[in-house]
């Protein structure tokens, strides 16, 4: 046995931040059905709206990019 | 950053680390990185713009009445986001076109030959993304308080919302205004570092046998996956650099 308990709290650390990827699955998940299911209802204004889907799924997209951050930092600057 | 964590991989498996592709080196010898230094960054980026400026100028200097192959992929491309400016920002966002333009050919540009083997990806480091993001953040809020002055503040202030609620709004709406060029440019590195990652870590899987046929197929995939998020990356970078614009153009809320 060898290795010290500040150690294997960092990877823990680092493996549990890959739940914050479930998270950004189900809201991009959640973005893209909605858009879908409205644009079945009312196929001539899809197109006019899919720059609005893209923000959208960006800004979703973008807090589980932030637990890879968070990751990225326990790994290499902690 | 690299280098440690591949110190401490020696030993397991893996005969490559998967961020090793992102080490920063001098192109002619020696290892030391001054502000000076021609590194493969350097050399990846001046291909960039090289790129962007073969198909702009060579795409551009025939100007047929039916456009060759060239002329059409740059008359594309800059309507493409010529109707995305248009449409975002309004009419008086206009002005600012060829800065956008120049930020998204970079963008798509860099992502592109960053997915070519053996090459290196000049987006995936978050020094240039953030210059990047910084460069949006700093024009949009100094352009604002240039042509509103002190109205500007008014982007802060949900003039809608029940009066005692706006002191609370005020605050979550400043963090969410600074966390802006954090997430602007943190979106477009992760995505490309992640994906990039993902597509090593398959290639050391195919090193063992009996998975080599699955990790080469998954390998196709993700690569598929990585030309479209190039794409996409680069069209959310640009199409929220026209949101910010707007909100600079227009801040009452």
């Amino acid at each position: 046995m060898e290795g010290d308990i500040a150690e294997l709290g960092k990877y823990i650390g680092v493996g549990l931040t890959a739940i914050g990827m479930g998270g950004a699955a189900m809201g991009v998940g959640n973005v893209a059905g909605n858009f879908l299911s409205g644009a079945l209802r009312n196929p001539s204004a899809a197109a006019s709206q899919t720059a609005t889907l893209f923000i959208g799924m960006a800004f979703a997209e973008a807090l589980g990019i932030f637990s890879f951050l968070v990751a990225l930092l326990l790994m290499f600057a902690v | 950053m690299a280098t440690e964590a591949h110190g401490a991989e020696e030993g397991s498996s893996l005969v490559f680390h998967p961020m090793d592709q992102f080490i920063v080196k001098p192109l002619f010898g020696g290892t030391e990185v001054h502000w000076y230094t021609i590194t493969n960054v350097t050399l990846w980026m001046a291909l960039t713009i090289v790129a962007v400026l073969a198909l702009m100028v060579l795409g551009t200097s025939g100007k047929k009445q039916v456009p060759s192959r060239g002329q059409s992929m740059a008359e594309m491309a800059y309507g493409f986001v010529y109707k995305m400016v248009e449409d975002v920002s309004g009419k008086d966002g206009l002005r600012y076109f060829p800065y956008i333009f120049t930020l998204f050919m970079f963008i798509v540009f860099a992502n592109v030959l960053g997915l070519l083997p053996m090459s290196f990806t000049t987006t995936s480091h978050f020094a240039v993304t953030v210059v990047l993001a910084l460069a949006v953040f700093l024009g949009v809020t100094i352009l604002g308080f240039v042509l509103h002055g002190t109205h500007f503040l008014g982007l802060f202030w949900v003039s809608s919302a029940p009066g005692p609620l706006r002191p609370v709004l005020a605050v979550i709406e400043i963090i969410s205004y600074f966390v802006r060029p954090v997430s602007h440019s943190i979106r477009l590195a992760g995505n490309v570092m992640a994906g990039h990652a993902v597509i090593k870590v398959f290639a050391g899987f195919a090193a063992i046998a009996a998975v080599s046929p699955v990790s080469i197929l998954a390998i196709v995939g993700m690569y598929g996956l990585e030309v479209l998020v190039a794409f996409i990356q680069a069209y959310v970078f640009t199409i929220l650099t026209c949101v910010y614009l707007k909100d600079a153009l227009h801040p009452a809320h």
